[in-house]
């Protein structure tokens, strides 16, 4: 149960830096933390004490032997790839927004209002 | 006939990839491949709602169940999704043939239509999906394209937006991923047909998912509390991708798939009904108080969105909360009905706003209001259909956002939600009030001398907007029974019947 | 950007064809061991960014490479939707993803019909687009600090 806790509070703590943090980076490092809490928790779904890799080297390799979820494995390899995809566009986006502005603290980005 | 399905995914990703090979190689590939793509789509969807009756089951890989357990990915078609999938290859078509002419002042004219066929790809892949999973995958690729298209200008304005946009987005993307992970250890198995026989009943598991997917899927489909990138993103995209993102993107991957997973995975709850009854009222009011304060053209109709989503959140929620009072069917199915056939006419009235906005932006250059004045002699056919779909937004008769509206608030009267549909037709009054702003500041009155030299737009963009404003007159012929009985009453007949969606997925 | 020392340069130059060879060796046996196409692809990347960033480079030469690379990416993506549509072509069975080869036997590295093939698709597609964002980032990078 503790690492459930753990991998809620790993959670919270992106979600603070994404919520408190002035510097575009350290959101865009906030949101990483969150996603990669995420993955550990579905990882952790799928785990299965003194269970072995889920491989079939041969035929019947697994027969009465407890192995972990594959399932969640194949998940989080997506959700990594979809993260990937999302932080390296977060990242381009906010290199051009220090272009543009010259800094990376959001209290100066406010050409939106209303 | 099942075999077609996969096309829904194949044509436009084989398109946007194609485009990428071929586009570079031959001038104006892109252009006419995604219009030719969007045209196909809407001619196959056209045909899966004419002749095709009841579920469709696909299964990718030709897995077949083991034991009563799905293994393959499923790819389930019914009443909704028949209906999704012909909004939005009907808009996206329309959007692109518009784009034709529109993207001539961005230089990377190819990368637009890439990004615009992916996420066409990921809204089809979410409404065909029948596995939770995947669908979270088509969601993000729908979502990561149309982070990149807000973004596609490259001014100061679409990156802050992009990336509010993005961060907003990323939060609820991963909420909705930890309560699929939820999902998952409650029941092992990530079929929504096969969870939602696993799922308990009732209890505090039910209701912290239930909340962890409101709020994920608010976000996509920024309801209320959490709409505040709406606004910006919706107003800082090209014009064309504004109409789709408030048109279509919202619906498919924000309301779609709440009233999905609510209606047919979840067991109906009443405070679950309720919530999302509350929070589309909510949304219908804010969004239009918002509304009435604004003098960017397109920053307005994106707050319009938000309140018009609140009519279709409405419309569908009354209807659950009769359901899970176990009350009439038919005033649940009127209901229910209502906001079905609210979510179409604001796809194409919406569409057809953002189109005119950007029809204006393209000519004079600017969205502000106070700038504008007197262009209705100068571009008569955007200040005809202009006038069209803030009658049809206003729910003026004969348009078919006057008889949509009025079922919502018939059918609130009936299930004795009158403080309800006081608000109904409150914030519809405001609307119109809103519009007419719109209209006056825009197209009527004196000419500026500023916009003497002004023309109509071309071809491409004036076609789209005319058959937008031919779609807000002819959707009122869907109050008639008999086109309704064809078009949405499968569709309504899926969210009524909670659990057949169940059984006839699974084939029990 | 600018090399690193003659050190550094050295030893990438060494360890970047192992590392290399190393994710060919993780794609091909995908499907029978940890890994596979995006595991694979990711270590070929690295190979390739490692070399950039130890050499340096032009960044002319970049962009040449950056739209070279988005061609692989693209026609890797076509390769796999084509094999993954031939099953609908397929008559009789006409479904998407189908594994229409000879399956083989069990832990022999030719089996598992169109897995390898898939693999190795996604392998490249991979390998192209880590190295796509990497170069676009420096790109992006070098544009602001000019």
């Amino acid at each position: 149960m503790i690492v459930y806790i753990l991998c809620f509070i790993l959670f919270i703590v992106g979600l603070y830096g994404v919520v408190t943090k002035r510097n575009l980076i350290k959101i865009i490092i906030g949101l990483a933390i969150m996603e990669y809490s995420v993955n550990l928790f579905l990882i952790l779904i799928g785990y299965v004490n003194n269970g072995t890799a889920p491989i079939l080297p041969v035929p019947d390799a697994l027969k009465n032997k407890p192995f972990v979820d594959p399932l969640p494995q194949a998940m989080i390899l997506t959700a990594i790839v979809i993260g990937l995809a999302t932080t390296a566009l977060l990242l381009s986006i906010a290199i051009r927004l220090y272009r543009k502005y010259g800094t990376f603290d959001i209290r100066k980005i406010n050409s939106l209002k209303g | 006939m099942n075999s077609l399905i996969p096309l829904f995914v194949i044509v436009p990703l084989g398109s946007a990839f194609l485009m990428a090979i071929l586009g570079r190689f031959i001038k104006g590939f892109g252009k006419f491949l995604t219009s030719f793509g969007l045209l196909f789509l809407t001619g196959l969807s056209l045909y899966f709602i004419f002749n095709s009756q009841g579920t469709l089951v696909y299964k990718v890989g030709g897995f077949e169940a083991s034991a009563g357990i799905p293994v393959a990915i499923y790819m389930v078609i019914d009443g909704l999704s028949k209906l999704l999938l012909l909004i939005i290859a009907l808009i996206g078509f329309l959007s692109a043939f518009y784009s034709i002419s529109y993207t001539k002042q961005y230089t990377a004219e190819r990368k637009f239509y890439i990004l615009f066929c992916l996420m066409i790809a990921g809204m089809n892949g979410i409404v065909i999906s029948g596995d939770i999973f995947n669908m979270y995958v088509f969601l993000e690729i729908a979502a990561i394209a149309s982070y990149a298209l807000v973004a596609f200008g490259v001014e100061k304005e679409q990156l802050e937006a992009s990336f509010k946009y993005q961060v907003l987005g990323g939060v609820a993307s991963l909420l909705i991923l930890m309560s699929i992970g939820f999902i998952y250890w409650q029941t092992g198995t990530l079929n929504i047909a096969d969870i939602s026989t696993q799922l308990p009943t009732s209890g505090a598991f039910i209701k912290f998912v239930s909340i962890l997917f409101i709020v994920g899927f608010g976000l996509k489909a920024a309801i209320f509390p959490f709409h505040s990138w709406l606004p910006d993103a919706h107003s800082s995209a090209p014009s064309p991708i504004s109409a789709m993102l408030s048109g279509v993107l919202i619906k498919a991957i924000g309301i779609y798939v709440i009233f999905r997973l609510f209606f047919n995975m979840f067991p109906i709850s009443y405070e679950i009904a309720m919530t999302i009854t509350i929070l589309g009222t909510l949304s219908m009011l804010i969004g239009v108080l918002l509304a009435i304060g604004q003098w960017d053209v397109k920053r307005l109709l994106a707050y319009h969105s938000i309140s018009q989503m609140g009519y279709v959140i409405l419309g569908v929620g009354i209807g659950m909360v009769v359901l899970s009072k176990g009350g009439d069917k038919t005033i649940a199915a009127f209901s229910i009905l209502g906001g079905l056939y609210h979510l179409i006419n604001h796809s194409a009235f919406k569409a057809l706003l953002f189109l005119n906005a950007g029809a204006v932006e393209y000519r004079t250059g600017t969205r502000n209001l106070k700038r504008l004045g007197g262009i209705s002699q100068k571009m008569p056919v955007t200040s005809a259909t202009s006038f069209g779909a803030a009658m049809a937004i206003s729910g003026i008769p004969p348009f078919n956002g006057f008889f949509s509206k009025l079922i919502i608030i018939i059918a609130a009267v009936q299930a004795k939600f009158y403080l309800l549909a006081f608000f109904a037709v409150f914030v519809s009054i405001v609307t119109l009030a809103s519009f007419l702003k719109v209209q006056k500041y825009t197209f009527s009155g004196k000419l500026k001398p500023a916009w003497e030299k002004i023309k109509e737009v071309p071809f491409s963009m004036a076609f789209s907007m005319i058959i937008l404003a031919g779609l807000c007159l002819v959707l009122s012929l869907l109050v008639i029974p008999g086109i309704r009985d064809i078009v949405l009453k499968p569709a309504v007949d899926v969210l009524l019947n909670t659990i057949q969606y169940t059984t006839t997925v699974l084939g029990k | 950007m600018k090399g690193m020392t003659i050190i550094v340069k050295k030893i990438t130059q060494i360890m970047a064809p192992i590392i290399f060879l190393f994710g060919i060796y993780i794609i091909v046996h995908g499907h029978l061991t940890p890994g596979g196409g995006f595991a694979g692809g990711v270590i070929m990347a690295g190979a390739f960014i490692l070399l950039i960033l130890s050499d340096g480079s032009i960044l002319s030469s970049l962009r040449k490479e950056e739209s070279g690379l988005e061609f692989l990416e693209s026609a890797a993506i076509m390769g796999f939707l084509i094999i993954a549509g031939i099953g609908l072509l397929i008559s009789g069975t006409s479904v998407f993803f189908i594994n229409f080869l000879e399956k083989g036997t069990v832990g022999k590295l030719i089996s598992a019909g169109v897995i390898p093939i898939e693999n190795i698709v996604v392998g490249a597609e991979v390998c192209a687009a880590v190295s796509t964002i990497f170069i676009a980032l420096v790109v992006f990078k070098d544009e602001v600090s000019k």
